[in-house]
């Protein structure tokens, strides 16, 4: 039970608390590229749960079991996660597009942009390397722990992926002035939004 | 003497027409991050920099024997080797630094902005300019940074702190009641919108004229 509760407030804090895009602003390149329309955003928000999550596995087992041991990691943590997470995008293109052409269709085409995603690399050197939640200060993660911290990440950053491309559409026709047409009223709403998630600060003593 | 106008040219082709950060919009990320104060972004500007000025110049030199189709890859795995040697020599020297920048650093590695210089300029150019163009887009994006960290900690905290010594202040009574949510992370979505802004309005005027 204490497991559990241990597990839920990782994702809690992953996901809400120290939300990717608007309290740390990892991934804010697709964050503004893709989400000027609903159906990209949602295609985009499920292709990223799949890959981070898959990708920070892959990269926990290898630094663990394969560079640890070598005793290189200091220096070679970087260009091995990267080259992990390039080939997993391929390796999953490929693997869509031969056994499920229909989800291929509706996430295929973010998959490549995928692999700049600084978010997904993010996700992987700190469920690997150093945990961010306060909770977790100096402390690395389990296996598990890993998976279910980067599933939460995903999942904020899915979220507010989301969210975010309702309210542009509203912005799109609102009447705005006309020196911040644009990306710059953007940002102001992405403001408004982080000012919002603020209020889940210390939630649960996170 | 034609030589260096030109890279004279691209240099200041990085710095303004094509600034990353607010004509071109990539590498954001790591710039809303650290420019909460104006040190942070000193460091994170002058790493970048490296990055970019190295990359540029190997992936312009080994141009000529890299296969089209895996070339990707090949640049992934030089910005990374650089990224490496900053992460390193900054743990070494700046520790207190490299604790603020944290996760930025290795993240440099998947700044949209380095990349895509590889890709635009240095795979299709020569080593001299690529270099140029490197020195150009890491100072201007060194710039917008120091403005935006500027803007954050002197109206949000009311002092600028370099090195350990307050360079500016504005007065006791700001300090105590200062524009707090400047640094933090609405500010900087904020001081971004309002920068941008102020680029339309110049962008306006000067085609009015």
């Amino acid at each position: 039970m204490k497991l559990l509760s241990q597990y839920f407030l990782i994702f809690l804090g992953a996901s809400l608390v120290y939300n990717i895009i608007l309290l740390r602003f990892i991934g804010l390149c697709p964050f503004f590229g893709v989400s000027n329309k609903m159906s990209t955003s949602v295609g985009m928000g499920f292709a990223v749960i799949f890959v981070m999550t898959v990708s920070s596995a892959a990269s926990w087992i290898l630094y663990y079991f394969v560079l640890k041991p070598l005793g290189v990691e200091q220096f070679l943590y970087i260009p091995t996660f990267i080259l992990v997470i390039a080939s997993l995008v391929q390796f999953e293109e490929m693997f869509l597009r031969k056994y499920s052409p229909t989800l291929y269709q509706s996430m295929g085409i973010y998959l490549p942009l995928i692999t700049t995603n600084c978010a997904v690399l993010a996700a992987a050197t700190e469920s690997v390397i150093r945990g961010y939640l306060k909770l977790n200060i100096a402390y690395t993660y389990s296996f598990a722990e890993a998976i279910i911290y980067t599933f939460g990440v995903a999942v904020g950053f899915s979220l507010i992926l989301i969210v975010f491309a309702a309210i542009r559409e509203r912005i799109d026709i609102a009447p705005v002035p006309g020196w911040l047409k644009g990306p710059a009223i953007s940002f102001m709403a992405a403001a408004l939004m982080s000012l919002a998630f603020m209020g889940f600060a210390n939630l649960l003593g996170l | 003497m034609s030589n260096l106008k030109v890279a004279w040219a691209d240099f200041k082709n990085g710095l303004v027409v094509e600034n990353p950060l607010l004509v071109l919009m990539i590498g954001l990320c790591s710039a809303l991050a650290v420019s909460s104060r104006l040190e942070n972004t000193i460091f994170m500007g002058v790493a970048a920099t490296f990055v970019l000025v190295c990359s540029n110049a190997i992936v312009s030199l080994i141009k000529k024997v890299t296969p089209p189709t895996i070339r990707i890859p090949i640049f992934i795995v030089i910005i990374a080797s650089f990224v490496t040697i900053v992460d390193l020599s900054m743990k070494g020297y700046f520790p207190a630094a490299y604790e603020r920048l944290g996760v930025w650093i290795p993240l440099i590695v998947v700044n949209c902005m380095i990349l895509g210089r590889a890709e635009a300029f240095a795979y299709g150019n020569s080593i001299f300019r690529s270099v140029a163009d490197g020195l150009g887009i890491g100072a201007g994006y060194t710039m917008v940074l120091m403005i935006m960290g500027f803007v954050r900690e002197l109206l949000g905290s009311g002092k600028i702190i370099l090195f350990d010594s307050t360079v500016l202040s504005l007065g006791s009574a700001y300090i105590k009641d200062p524009i707090r949510i400047l640094v933090f992370f609405p500010g900087a979505f904020l001081v971004f919108g309002f920068l941008i802004g102020a680029l339309n309005i110049v962008r306006q005027k000067r085609e009015q004229k």
